[in-house]
Order: structure tokens, then sequence, then C-alpha cells
């Protein structure tokens, strides 16, 4: 019998780690909050168009799907909840101004996805619709910031890029869309080979700051050779001053920045900066935004928008164990005292675990170590090392 | 500690000079030692010897942060999670489709017959199949696909051609070329984001290698 076993890449989170994914998801979203995200609970499944549309067809192939019963229409399990915040912008709230909302829950993708590698993410994240500008940007950058500290990651590096570059080349040299779906994909694979094959017959400028792109990676010197490489439209201009404005924007927040302008992660619907936060020892990001200004015309209003989210049980694997906040062992003793006792500790936020009859032998598996025991004065706390082993 | 992943045979001989080039050179030969971690002359690096198709993986999941990986097994792997900055043009091949010397292939063709392939490289095989329109049915095989329309198993393969010699040892002829093959180099993205300082100057060592090559080639 093997019917209790779960599906590839489905996995409970025991005591331990729930532990700590729930106390990392409390902190976050108090942060959130200060901040002024309003937090939203969107459904776990909806229509698949409203789920999908604008966001290009990762997302679709990413998302498992289910008939309606009711309607026989075709459902999605939702795979990101950015679209879905970007929904209740667009259509429910309706705010003129400036809309920050925040969410966490957990969504289903059909393959093995980040740090976690699991098919079940834990996606916290905070969006900010209504301003066109950096310093929404810089707002939601810095918020992803203080969130992976207040998580406890430590040595951040943020990796920035702008789509509008690649974009600018391709509209100011009406390269056609098959071309420029090929040289996306050969710029995620910072393939310079095959960008050098896909541009002949290009304008030579052209095809050299295509090619340029796959090499200006690094530090801030990368946004100098940029001026340098690139043709200076009007919009590579301001994304790489854009860029620049970030390094002093963030100086005060401790982490190293770093920039790709061959980084394209969601090119389909991410319109401005897109950024992504890395930590040493992690084998890929561990928060990642960007601004997608049009994703909200798919629902009819289209919003400019920035945000960002992140897995909370891969950030969970870049985190070293914190210790475990242990409980109090109270004996099984018709005493008020000790009733009194026991209530008086709960109430100022002590984990109290009263033993039940017959189960003295089983004391370890509670993880306690202090116990309570009667003295002259009472009933006290005293320290039980002994029932940690 | 920087992990490069590579494979025995001919792409480690045709790595160790630009390894050489980079300053790194391996401890111990990987053909005569059992090891299957390498110590090289610098502390700060090591080697990894895995199955050429498994580099990619390895370097995905970054438990190598470089490797050396031919195209082919690149593209039978997806690529994702992966940079390949640089083109080492070693190891260069060509992926292509063959048949028995008496077999009508471009007649069989513009008769839209379906036919059954034989190959180690599926995604290479249906891609270029679809593109072309074409039915088939493949047949995945870990080696000796040659055997394949020989034993009546399947009309053509689609297999690496260096030389062509073992396709004419068995009366094969080489129809159609896929893409041409060479070996990549391979990064893990986080690693070179975060240890760029560590990696750049290997990869620009293994670059100006190539460059030279090419020049004097030219």
């Amino acid at each position: 019998m093997r019917n209790w076993l779960l599906p590839e890449y489905i996995e409970d989170v025991l005591p331990n780690d729930a532990a700590r994914i729930e106390q990392l998801r409390r902190r976050l979203l108090d942060l959130f909050d200060v901040h002024g995200y309003q937090f939203v609970i969107p459904p776990l499944l909806e229509y698949l168009e409203s789920l999908i549309t604008g966001v290009g067809h990762g997302l679709d192939l990413a998302t498992f799907k289910v008939v309606d019963q009711l309607t026989g229409r075709l459902m999605g399990v939702r795979a990101d909840i950015t679209p879905q915040a970007a929904r209740i912008d667009a259509h429910i709230l309706n705010n003129q101004g400036v809309t920050r909302l925040c969410y966490a829950g957990s969504v289903l993708r059909t393959q093995p996805y980040g740090l976690a590698q699991t098919r079940q993410p834990l996606q916290l994240g905070a969006e900010l619709f209504g301003h066109v500008g950096i310093e929404s940007d810089i707002e939601i950058q810095r918020l992803m910031i203080k969130a992976l500290q207040a998580a406890g990651v430590k040595s951040l590096k943020i990796d920035f890029s702008h789509v509008g570059i690649f974009g600018n080349l391709v509209v100011n040299n009406q390269i056609s869309k098959p071309l420029e779906l090929a040289l996306y994909a050969a710029l995620q694979s910072k393939d310079q080979t095959e960008v050098r094959s896909l541009t002949n017959g290009l304008d030579a400028s052209v095809r050299n700051a295509l090619c340029s792109l796959t090499e200006l990676n690094g530090g801030i010197e990368v946004l100098d050779e940029a001026e340098r490489r690139l043709p200076i439209s009007a919009g590579i201009k301001q994304a790489l001053l854009d860029l620049r404005l970030v390094t002093q924007k963030l100086g005060d927040l401790d982490v190293g920045i770093c920039f790709d302008l061959a980084e394209l992660r969601g090119y389909h619907y991410h319109s401005g900066m897109v950024f992504a936060a890395y930590a040493q020892g992690c084998a890929g990001p561990l928060a990642m935004g960007g601004r997608y200004d049009e994703v909200g015309s798919a629902f009819g209003r289209a919003r400019p928008a920035t945000g960002f989210s992140l897995d909370l049980r891969g950030v969970l694997t870049a985190l070293v164990d914190a210790p475990l906040k242990r409980g109090v062992l109270a004996p099984f003793v018709t005493d008020t005292d000790l009733d009194f006792k026991i209530e008086e500790l709960r109430a100022a936020g002590k984990k109290v675990i009263q033993e039940l009859p017959g189960h003295e032998a089983h004391r370890k598996e509670l993880g306690c170590d202090h116990i309570l025991v009667k003295q002259e004065a009472g009933w006290e706390v005293v320290p039980a090392p002994e029932l940690l082993n | 500690m920087i992990t490069i992943a590579l494979s025995k045979g001919r792409i480690f001989e045709e790595t160790t000079p630009l390894l050489a080039a980079a300053g790194i050179a391996a401890l111990e030969d990987p053909e005569s030692s059992r090891k299957l971690i390498l110590p090289t002359n610098r502390a700060d690096v090591r080697l990894i010897i895995v199955r050429a198709s498994d580099v990619p993986t390895y370097v995905q999941y970054g438990a190598a942060d470089l490797g050396i990986a031919g195209k082919d097994v690149l593209y039978e792997h997806g690529g994702e999670g992966l940079y390949q900055p640089l083109d080492l043009q070693i190891a260069r091949c060509k992926m292509m489709v063959a048949v028995r010397e008496d077999f009508d292939y471009f007649g069989s063709i513009r008769q839209g017959a379906r036919l059954k392939v034989v190959t180690k490289y599926v995604k290479f095989a249906r891609e270029h199949f679809a593109d072309k329109g074409m039915h088939v049915d493949l047949i995945k095989l870990y080696g000796s696909m040659e055997l394949g329309p020989l034993v009546g198993l399947a009309d053509a393969i689609v297999d690496l051609v260096s030389t062509g010699n073992t396709l004419r040892a068995n009366h094969l002829k080489a129809v159609e070329e896929i893409a041409d093959i060479s070996s990549r180099l391979i990064v893990n993205q986080a690693s070179l984001k975060l240890n760029r300082s560590a990696l750049q100057p290997i990869i620009e060592a293994f670059s100006s290698v190539v460059a030279a090559r090419n020049s004097a080639n030219n």
C-alpha cells in the first residue's frame, strides 16, 4: 500500500518548518501593513482568461486547469497571484490614485519552481498600482529588501535590469516579432554566438548593441559602458538614468547592487525596471519584481504597476535554522493553583503544554525545555534540559 | 570555491588548454583516476567529472558554477537557469539526419510518408521534423543509432556526425543537416551574479583563447 504517498514536488510542511514559515509570514505581512499595503485574499482558482491574459504563454503552461462543473468553462488554479492583484485594482477597487496591495497564499505550478523546487510555492508579495515613475519602483525595491532582511537573509545582492533597453532597440529598428522572440531567448542565456547569427543582416550599430547586451553585466561601471556602446535614444537614456538613480536611493540599505542589461525576465509583460534578489549560497533568486504597466489593460483598464513577490518556502532554504520556541511542561495534577499558573504563563505568551494522564513516558516528544514544579512558594518554572534528549 | 563540471574524453582533453589559459591545471588525470572530484593547482577551484548529458543539470542547480557542454546536450536539456556566454568551438560536429544508402529520403518526404526515426536527441529530432511539417515516430535509443535502419527498426536516424566514417562503414548516408554543434561554456545564473569577480577572469581567459584561435584560422 503506497496510497499515502504525495505527488512529486508536493510536500507537507512539518511542525518545525511550518512554525518558521508562519513566523515569517506574520512578520512580513506586519511589515507590509506598516508601509500601508492593504492585505487581500484572492480566490484559489478563477476562469482561465482572467488568470493568464496579458502575462504571456509561460504562465499558461504553468497553470493547472480544471473544468467548472457549474458553467462548463475552463478554470485555472492560480500559478501567480500578481495578475489577481492587478484584476482587483483595475476592476474591483477602481481607485483613481495609488493603490497598495499585498497578499500571501499558496499557488500551484505544473512544474517544480524556484529555490525550493516545489509545485506549491507559498507566494507572498506587494504590488503598487497607479503611479508612473521611478519613485514607486524605489518604494517597492526598498520594501523587498527590508522584507528579506526582516526575514533574516544575510548578504543580499540585488540585480537590476530594464526591459525598455531591449524594447527600444526592437521598436526603433523595426525588428520583426519572430526575430524579437528569438533574440529574447538568446539574450536570456547570454548566447552571444546566437545573437550574432540572428542579427546577421541588421545594421552594424544595432547588431553590436544587441551583442553587447550579453556582456553588459556587473557593477555600476556597466552603466558607463552601456552609454558608450548602445545607441542613445531617449528611451534608453532614461532607462540608464533610472538604473543609476537606484544605486543612490538604495545606498543606505546595506545590499550589494549589480546590473545585467540582458536580463529580460517577464519581458512579455514587464515594461520597465526589473530586479531580483540573490543571496550567497542560493542557486537562484529569492525574490523578484518589476514594473508591468500594461497587464491591467487585459482587464479593460491599463494602470501603471510595479511590485515584487517571493516564495516563503524558497526564502526558508536561505536561512540558518533559528532556534525553535520551546515550551513549558505542566504535569497532570488536579490543583487550581497549577491551573491558575498555567493560564498566567499562557497569557504572557509562554507556550505551556499540559501532560495527559498515562503519557509520562513520552514527555520527550513534546519539545519542552522547562517544567512546572511545586515548590514552597507555589508552582514555579524550572529549567529541564533532560526533557530535550 | 569554484566548481567546474566537465565530462571525460574529448571535452576534457580539449578543455585542458583553456583551463591552462586561466591558470588552472588538474592535479589528476580523469582517465586514470577514479575520483569524481579532481583538485587543481588552485585551492579555490575544483573539477567534477560527470556524464556529458548531466553537465547542464549540475550547473542549473548550482552544484557546479561553470561547465562545458555540447550544444546537443544543452538543447536537449532546455538551458533553463543557465547562461551560455561563450562558444568554445571545440568538439565540433553536426547534428544530421541519415538513412540507408539505398533509401530515397526526399522521395518519401514528398509522398508524405510517416518515417520511423531512432535517436538519442529526441527534442532535436521532434522539432526538426515538426518544422518541416513531417510526421515521424521517434524511438529513443542510448547509443549505436546507426544500427536502427540496418535491422529494420527505423527508416532514419538523427545523430551527431563528425567525420562521417561510422555512417560510411555502416552503409548509411547523411541527407540533412539540422545544426552545427560545438561545446559551450555554461554558467549558473546566480553564481555569475554573486561571484562575478571570481568567475569573470576565467570566462575572459577562455574567451581570449577562442579569439586567438579564430584569428589564427582566418
